[in-house]
């Protein structure tokens, strides 16, 4: 990992710790309030953590598992996003997600495009290779 | 907590964060300034976790969740430390970058830590 690359591992860190701080204290003080929105808060903070890892680490697998866990990032945070909006009933406390990722500056938005962007770039070549 | 301290600290972490971010788009890789900038954004932080202890026994309490505030302020210290480890293992202009993404994340995080401190609604 080098280049502008590890700026985007960085940013990735720091979203999936506040995700994983957001939903610590959902679950720990307030989870019988909305035990589905802090459910997925939980799984998204979990996927932000995966996502991380993968994209540190070299090699196909892990390629394939960056690609996995951003696209479903991108998948949440557009679907949460257009029915927080659409539906503003469904979803009475904040998630990550809602609102296409408002409460984060609209990163959990931007991040997963920069993500595919730069995954598109980087393709690991033939096995062996070592970038 | 302290109001005003709260609000130097924020003003230093973005101030931080902005000249990293300066300097490592221009090239230049850490230096003691910007390394120095993360240790005294990290330094404040530790301040600000004695003060938040110390205020409850002087009747300033939080408004808000101390679960919620404590939570910002243990994810706030492990940012400059971890940013600097990184960007010591590979010193470019990146690990410049990645400092002052550090530093302006501890500058959201310390508003935040305001917010829940002096004017929760929930």
């Amino acid at each position: 990992m080098s280049g502008i690359g590890r700026v985007l591992v960085a940013v990735y860190g720091v979203l999936a710790l506040a995700a994983i701080g957001r939903s610590f204290v959902q679950i720990a003080s307030k989870f019988d309030e909305a035990p589905l929105a802090y459910a997925l808060s939980a799984l998204a903070a979990l996927v932000y953590v995966v996502a991380t890892v993968a994209l540190i680490r070299p090699g196909r697998a892990w390629y394939r598992v960056a690609w996995a866990t951003i696209a479903f990032e991108f998948t949440g945070v557009v679907v949460i996003g257009a029915l927080s909006v659409a539906f503003p009933a469904l979803f009475p406390h904040d998630t990550v997600w809602s609102w296409f990722g408002r409460g984060y500056l609209f990163i959990p938005l931007v991040l997963p495009v920069l993500g595919m962007w730069w995954l598109a770039r980087h393709r690991p070549a033939v096995e062996g290779d070592a970038s | 907590m302290i109001e005003w301290f709260t609000w130097v600290q924020f003003a230093v972490a973005v101030l931080a964060g902005l000249v990293a971010i300066g300097l490592g788009l221009a090239g230049r890789v850490p230096s003691d300034l910007t390394i120095g900038a993360l240790a005294l954004v990290e330094l404040l932080l530790v301040a600000q976790l004695v003060i938040a202890i110390a205020a409850p026994a002087f009747g300033n309490v939080p408004t808000g969740s101390p679960l919620e505030f404590y939570t910002y302020l243990v994810g706030a210290l492990l940012l400059p430390p971890a940013a600097a480890f990184w960007a010591l293992l590979e010193r470019n202009r990146w690990a410049t970058v990645i400092l002052g993404v550090a530093a302006l994340a501890v500058g959201v995080m310390v508003y935040r830590m305001l917010q829940i401190w002096t004017v929760q609604q929930a």
